[in-house]
């Protein structure tokens, strides 16, 4: 077998983001569910915040490689 | 890639795509500025040019179809993105941000586009340049709102902070808005065609590998390359989703930057 370290080392750097987006999008879909129109509101704001907790996701993936 | 299929067709073990299947060879002779990604960027040039100038050349009240579609994304990128965020003083950041959007959404579907299947953004050079336009863009226009002494102050010394904490807070602020917003700016964007496109290869490289194998791996290629399809719609979304994300947060910096305090 084969392989670098680095990539298990993503695997576990990855379930910290997993969790955030999946926290996430459950706050903006029980918003919107509570309070369909301010979805245009809580839109923008659930995109910024997973895009804040998947940019770490992808400085693991980044790193697996160039490290 | 090519040779990955010869060396799986030989019965040798499989290979992985790692990120030599990104440093493509030159299509003319030996220049490194003659690659797949220079011409996919060339070609979103003039196909966006092309698009946008028939859709709105013969503009009517009753739009036709195309007038409609260039019409639809024009206004999204208006209203959702620069009027609901920077407010006001929206009309002057259109242009860019629509040039951004459209930009960036084409380049990313050539990931996905039979033939083409290149994201251009998954070489991280273009990215970096996205970034940096940017990145000058929002200190620009908060030092022309403010002038430089009052913005710089501004982010080094967030008003309404108790003093004790800006020796935690200013260090913060300065790699933020210097060093880490352009980073990830350019990182997201790069990084998720590059994961994209490397998802793709191992399932369309990896059922390919497997239906040259034995009957009972015959069997199972089908599967793989189902789940490249699947892979592929997944794509598709991401690729408008970061393209979405990218203006969104280029508006969201541009309204920081005009924010009356940071």
């Amino acid at each position: 077998m084969e392989g670098t370290l680095n990539l298990v080392g993503f695997g576990l750097a990855a379930i910290g983001p997993g969790i955030a987006t999946g926290l996430i999008f459950a706050a903006y879909i029980n918003g919107v569910a509570r309070q369909p129109e301010a979805r245009s509101v809580l839109q923008p704001i659930a995109f910024l915040g997973f895009a804040l907790a998947e940019a770490l996701a992808l400085f693991g993936l980044v790193l697996a490689f160039v490290l | 890639m090519l040779e990955l299929v010869r060396q799986g067709a030989e019965g040798e073990g499989f290979v992985p795509p790692s990120t030599k299947d990104f440093e493509l060879p030159p299509i003319f002779g030996d220049s490194p500025y003659t690659t797949k990604p220079i011409f996919l960027v060339l070609l979103s040039v003039i196909l966006i040019s092309v698009f946008f100038i028939a859709a709105s050349r013969k503009a009517a009240i009753v739009p036709s179809k195309l007038q409609f579609a260039g019409e639809s994304v024009y206004a999204f990128v208006r209203n959702d993105l620069a009027k609901d965020v920077i407010g006001h003083e929206f009309l002057r950041f259109v242009p860019y941000l629509f040039t951004l959007f459209t930009f960036i959404l084409v380049n990313n579907w050539f990931g996905i586009i039979p033939l083409l299947q290149f994201p251009t953004m998954s070489h991280v050079g273009f990215a970096y340049v996205l970034a940096a336009f940017t990145f000058f863009v929002f200190h620009y226009v908060g030092i022309r709102k403010h002038g430089a002494f009052k913005y710089i102050k501004d982010i080094m010394f967030m008003p309404g902070v108790p003093k004790a904490a800006y020796i935690l807070i200013t260090p913060l602020e300065i790699l933020t808005f210097f060093l880490v917003r352009p980073l990830t700016l350019s990182l997201r964007l790069f990084a998720n065609m590059f994961a994209g496109h490397l998802l793709l290869l191992v399932f369309i490289l990896g059922g390919e590998h497997l239906a040259q194998g034995a009957l009972g791996l015959k069997l199972v290629s089908p599967f793989a390359f189902g789940i490249g399809i699947v892979l592929t719609f997944f794509e598709f979304m991401v690729q408008c989703l970061q393209a979405y994300i990218f203006t969104l947060l280029t508006a969201l910096y541009i309204a920081g930057a005009l924010a009356d305090e940071h």
